[in-house]
């Protein structure tokens, strides 16, 4: 055989359930290792994004200076950039803060509701940013997956279609928020 | 010259974390710092929504512990609407429950720690994983995946879909349960129930390797804080009253219902993180230290309540109850006790009741709900106007209990192990480590444990970065 498939799975402002739902392969999971490589992925202590990855599964909206920064990085050095789940695609629940303003969120998380040291913290941590924003509204995706979470299925689906050469057709597979 | 190494991301919540650790001039470790370096904001944007909705948005905050996030969004809305759920309903919650709990643990013990444990906290990077372990210990990897996925599969069978399920409704449940599903969760429970056993025996026998992580892992005296039954001084995890407990988990220093959790627990901010530092108020910040999670509950409670566990809870006694990498054999322990418990609500003539839902619109302009969150305790606390549309929102989440101790955990842990003339990974992952074993939710934990692209800066007096040099 020859090398293996390069995978990463990355989260941004997301709620880990896309991620769970990558677990939730279950023994399929073990099956896939395999074939692929999981490079880069909470599940490893490989430390800064690889060279080149084939293939990225991409959680969440992109919501702060780290998100906005990772996704450039993620871009640059993957073939195959996959928006997984309806935060990445179309921002979901993240960009629910939109409407209100970043300072009235942080205002109410660190003024109102605080007993002591009110303050926004601002030091050694990334600002938010002012507006959340779906991944494509920053660099191009390849693949769109909607689903809050998608499900494993649709996921497997997803990857044993890209390692057989085949660019999935997901449209009568997934739906926002299913 | 002082030199700043930088851990990046750690991860928590929803979000990610990283870790800095100052060293002296002669290298040893002068402070360590925690930062959660996300922030979402929930308690705003619920604002304007109508309460009812807070289960579904609110199970949105996290896709390991949605279930934990419904419970308490929907006893706090039971609040608003002056309603108690008892009977099959809060049985079948229960039981839903329970299977969150032994999913999240089953993730955090192999998918997560288990290779620190197996293949050494040293051991080479690029092999400690899951995925290493696939090679070495394949068949504790596939007891790890079916004991996630049993937990799943009750969540699906229940509940209609496996994470962010709408089953659990401000007033009960949508859905009866099914009896075939009922005979398929009991037929599979003996195996389940084996394979914990057989997951206990390996690590009391790996235990006695890690003395010195015993040592170290966050070990010192604390408060420990959880829900315990209203009637008996037994775990529960569902729906019961606070109860404080000095470092000597002898004293019990206080015992409240949850509408007065404002009264003992006070959140402060620092400018370094986005996580809050809860603390006991009574004794003020940064003293009133305290713990919640596993290790807490069973430093609190009397006894499990299940006869298997409850053996397991005597040989836990008699080890180091202030050390935080007993977490994980208290997760198993609760592992244990959660298939106990799971069996007789199954049992139970009264589980196939299919009335399992009130309904009612808001009588109260205030609600709280709390449940304990396999990580710990969780307070979700709403204010409404007159229509029932959410005015406010205020919430204490599992992992933010811990992080004065995770931060006085991490700088331990570095003083220990971190040689700052002699830097390797394998120290670093020692620090991580501490973070793991209060698996502080899989942004932090595992994305956290996870993706560590380490920074050292070597700073001039000033604080200007000299040289910059990227280790992985
Ligand atoms: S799409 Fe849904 S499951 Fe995925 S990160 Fe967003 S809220 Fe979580």
């Amino acid at each position: 055989m020859s090398e293996k498939v390069s995978v990463a799975t990355v989260w941004l402002d997301g709620c880990s359930g896309c991620h769970m739902s990558i677990f939730d392969m279950d023994e399929r999971l073990i099956e896939l290792a395999e074939h692929v490589e999981f490079v880069y992925t909470p599940l490893v202590d490989r430390k800064d994004y690889p060279e080149h990855v084939d293939i990225a599964l991409v959680e969440g909206a992109v919501s702060s200076e780290d998100d906005l920064n990772k996704i450039r990085k993620i871009r640059e050095h993957t073939t195959t950039l996959i928006a997984l789940g309806d935060c990445a695609v179309a921002g979901n629940i993240p960009t629910m803060r939109n409407p209100f303003g970043t300072d009235a969120i942080l205002e109410t998380g660190y003024i109102e509701t605080a007993t002591a040291g009110q303050q926004v913290p601002d030091s050694i941590i990334p600002r938010l940013l002012p507006v959340v924003r779906p991944i494509h509204e920053i660099v191009p995706v390849d693949i769109f997956m909607q689903g809050c979470p998608p499900s494993a299925d649709v996921i497997y689906f997803v990857i044993t279609e890209l390692l057989a050469g085949r660019k999935p057709k997901l449209n009568d597979k997934t739906r926002p928020g299913a | 010259m002082t030199q700043t190494i930088t851990i990046d991301p750690v991860t928590r919540i929803e979000g990610h974390s990283k870790i800095t650790i100052q060293l002296g001039e002669d290298g040893s470790v002068a402070d360590a710092r925690f930062h959660v370096t996300q922030y979402r904001g929930f308690e705003k944007f619920i604002e304007g929504r109508p309460f009812y909705e807070l289960p579904g948005i609110m199970g949105r905050i996290c896709g390991i512990c949605t279930i934990s996030h419904e419970l308490a969004a929907a006893q706090a809305c039971e609040a608003i609407m002056s309603v108690r759920v008892e009977g099959t309903a809060a049985d079948l919650r229960r039981i839903v429950n329970y299977a969150s709990l032994l999913q999240s643990h089953a993730l955090s013990f192999f998918y997560l720690s288990s290779p620190d444990f197996l293949l050494g906290m040293e051991s080479d990077v690029a092999k400690r994983s899951i995925f290493g372990l696939l090679e070495t210990h394949p068949e504790i990897v596939r007891d790890g995946v079916r004991l996630r996925s049993f937990g799943q599969k009750i969540i699906e069978r229940m509940a209609g879909r496996r994470i962010h399920p709408t089953w659990i409704v401000a007033g009960g449940v949508s859905e009866p349960l099914d009896a075939g599903v009922r005979e398929t969760i009991l037929a599979e429970l003996p195996e389940i129930k084996a394979l914990v056993r057989r997951s206990l025996d390996w690590f009391k026998r790996a235990m006695a390797d890690y003395h010195e992580e015993a040592r170290v892992f966050a070990n010192f005296p604390t408060l420990f804080m959880t829900l315990v039954d209203e009637r008996e001084d037994v775990l529960e995890l569902y729906r019961g009253r606070l109860r404080v407990v000095d470092s000597t988990r002898r004293e019990i220093l206080a015992d409240f219902h949850r509408t007065e959790y404002q009264d003992y627990i006070g959140e402060a901010v620092e400018p370094d993180s986005y996580l809050k530092s809860p603390y006991y108020k009574p004794m003020g910040y940064p003293d009133g230290i305290y713990r919640v999670g596993p290790l807490a509950r069973l430093n609190v409670i009397g006894k499990m309540g299940t006869p298997e566990a409850d053996q397991e809870l005597a040989e836990y006694r008699g080890l180091n109850h202030l050390s935080s990498f007993y977490f994980h054999y208290a997760r198993l322990i609760e592992c244990l006790h959660a298939v106990e418990r799971i069996e007789d609500l199954l049992d139970k003539p009264s589980i196939l009741n299919p009335r399992v839902r009130a309904h009612a619109s808001a009588n109260v302009s205030e609600g709280i709900g709390v449940t304990e969150a396999p990580r710990g305790t969780l307070i979700h606390h709403y204010e409404v106007d007159e229509q029932g549309v959410v005015t406010g929102g205020n919430l204490v989440v599992a992992t933010t209990h811990n992080n004065l101790a995770m931060n006085r955990g991490v700088l331990q842990v570095a003083r220990r192990y971190i040689d700052g003339e002699n830097l390797s990974e394998g120290m670093l992952n020692r620090v991580e480590a501490v973070i793991r074993t209060f698996d502080p939710c899989l942004s932090c934990s595992t994305h956290a444990s996870a993706q560590i692209p380490l920074r050292v800066q070597l700073l001039d007096p000033a604080g200007a970065v000299i040289e910059e040099a990227l280790r992985g």
